[in-house]
């Protein structure tokens, strides 16, 4: 346990090194979780409107993979 | 060179059949400053030490106010237009808006800085170095100030987007300016703030007309 | 290869093949680089813990830097070029790029107030690197601020390369300056200056940063170019409506 603690701890420092790692992966997240939400809105949005127009080609099988955490 | 003289009076003509244009800026500029000894307090020391730097920032935006109009008017009314068909190049075109600009903004406020220094209470020695420093300044300012101007025309809110685009770019020369006002009262050589000013003013001389032409042209598409 | 991608079609076949990829490596680069960052590299005899600081904060200021450069670069190929998916690549990195300049001026302070006893010091770095955080600001509202998105990708490209001035402001300004700010330790004409122990998780992070730059400059591509396609597919209904 104590280990784990003192891991934790960083030497003291704690209060410096996790918000900044913390920051980092949550601002970095949010906009990757952004930027994939739009993605998939416009894409279902297009699928929607090819699928509406017969004489359109119909739209490419969007992939997700390796996308989603 | 005449197309050249040609604007240059031209805009100075309409400045002063407005009359108001100077006028407005140095009241701006003369506001701003009162304002500071109003909330920082009277004190006479803390006054000379800020004075400076409340110029500065004072004249900055003084200079940032009268530049959303420099190139609207023409735009609104399609001058800006025939301008541009006219034979000088469009660089020359904005070069003589730029020095209007100054002859109507830039200098008055040159003209009442001292008056403002003297309400302030900043030390005799900086008065020689702030009129230099604001003689190199606020050219910068008017150059600088042209790209800004020229990229949002007829865009949605151009003010507060002017603002936005043009004060980081400032911070610069407001850095130097403040900092050859201060080595003068300071007592030491204010050599290299000023040659600084100048190297930034010989740079944006060179490139801030074609960065708004470009941006007058694409404004006229 | 120019040329060969002014086609945004080709362009958006390229991008939904590599984006998986650059995902996998993202998450494989960031696990390696987070595991040697805070459990298997020693901490700095001078600045203690807080230099695991610098395994984020680097990389953030890095890609900062980068992603104007190919933000200022792609402007200027799309304004200059007329090439179109240049133009999207340019509108799609200014997010990104804000917000490794957020954090790498939060990491940054984050490691100040332990080292210099201060959140903030106006030193020229950390000036000039406010002054670029400003600049994608900028960038970014003038790029929406027009009713024809045209104009507005256009007037936004002359404001990118003019901002290009800070960048070498940036870089040099801890040498040209005697500032607080540490001098770069990584790349010098005489080799690095730190330790490898601590030169791998920060290569591993940088590279991380630097795939998932990639990674989601293709989604927002890929989303951009998607909409287009979806305004033009909206005119046309709106058209045969009409008829």
């Amino acid at each position: 346990m104590t280990k784990i603690s003192e891991f934790l701890d960083m030497g003291g420092y704690a209060g410096f090194i996790w918000p900044s790692y913390g920051a980092v992966i949550a601002v970095l997240a949010v906009l990757l979780w952004l930027s994939l939400r739009g993605l998939k809105a416009a894409e279902r949005e297009l699928a929607q409107l090819e699928g509406d127009a017969p004489r359109a080609r119909r739209a490419r099988p969007t992939d997700d993979g390796a996308a989603r955490p | 060179m005449t197309g050249f003289r040609a604007i240059l009076m031209r805009d100075l003509r309409l400045a002063l059949r407005q009359g108001m244009d100077s006028a407005m800026v140095v009241m701006f500029f003369v506001i701003a400053v009162v304002l500071f000894p109003l909330g920082v307090g009277p004190e006479p020391n803390v006054l000379a030490r800020i004075a400076p730097g409340v110029l500065w920032v004072a004249a900055l935006l003084s200079v940032l106010l009268s530049l959303e109009r420099l190139f609207h008017a023409d735009f609104e009314d399609g001058s800006l237009e025939l301008l541009a068909l006219s034979p000088p190049a469009l660089e020359v075109v904005v070069l003589a808006k730029v020095l209007a600009h100054w002859l109507i903004t830039g200098l008055p406020l040159i003209v009442a800085a001292p008056v403002l220094a003297v309400l302030l209470n900043m030390p005799a020695d900086g008065f020689g170095l702030l009129l230099l420093a604001l003689l190199l300044g606020t050219p910068t300012l008017s150059l600088i100030g042209a790209v800004g101007a020229a990229l949002i025309l007829g865009s949605r809110r151009g003010g507060v987007l002017l603002a936005l685009l043009i004060l980081p770019l400032f911070i610069p020369v407001l850095i130097f300016g403040v900092g050859a006002v201060e080595a003068a009262i300071g007592g030491f050589p204010a050599r290299a703030p000023l040659l600084l000013l100048g190297a930034i003013f010989a740079g944006a001389l060179a490139l801030c007309p074609w960065g708004a032409a470009a941006g007058l042209r694409q404004a006229l598409e | 290869m120019f040329n060969y991608f002014a086609n945004p079609r080709r362009f958006m076949k390229l991008a939904t093949v590599l984006s998986p990829w650059l995902a996998g490596a993202t998450i494989v680069l960031a696990a390696a680089g987070l595991y040697l960052g805070l459990f298997a590299s020693p901490a700095d005899y001078q600045q203690g813990e807080t230099v695991r600081i610098m395994y984020v904060h680097v990389p953030a200021a890095w890609m900062a830097l980068f992603c104007y450069m190919g933000l200022a670069i792609s402007a200027a190929v799309g304004l200059i070029w007329k090439h179109p998916v240049a133009d999207v690549a340019a509108r799609a990195t200014a997010p990104i790029g804000a917000c490794f300049t957020f954090l790498a001026l939060l990491t940054g302070s984050l490691w100040g107030k332990p080292m210099w006893g201060a959140w903030w010091v106006w030193d020229a770095r950390l000036t000039s690197v406010l002054v670029l955080f400003f600049l994608y600001l900028g960038y970014m509202a003038l790029n929406s601020a027009f009713d024809d998105p045209q104009r507005g990708s256009k007037a936004s490209a002359i404001l990118a390369m003019v901002g290009l001035v800070n960048v070498p402001i940036i870089k040099f300004s801890v040498d040209w300056w005697n500032t607080l700010h540490q001098p770069a330790s990584i790349v010098r004409m005489d080799g690095p200056t730190i330790h490898p122990d601590m030169l791998w998780p920060l290569f591993l992070m940088i590279g991380a940063f630097t795939t998932y730059y990639l990674w989601v400059l293709m989604l927002r591509m890929r989303r951009e170019l998607t909409e287009t396609r979806l305004r033009a597919r909206r005119q046309i209904q709106a058209e045969e409506a009409g008829a």
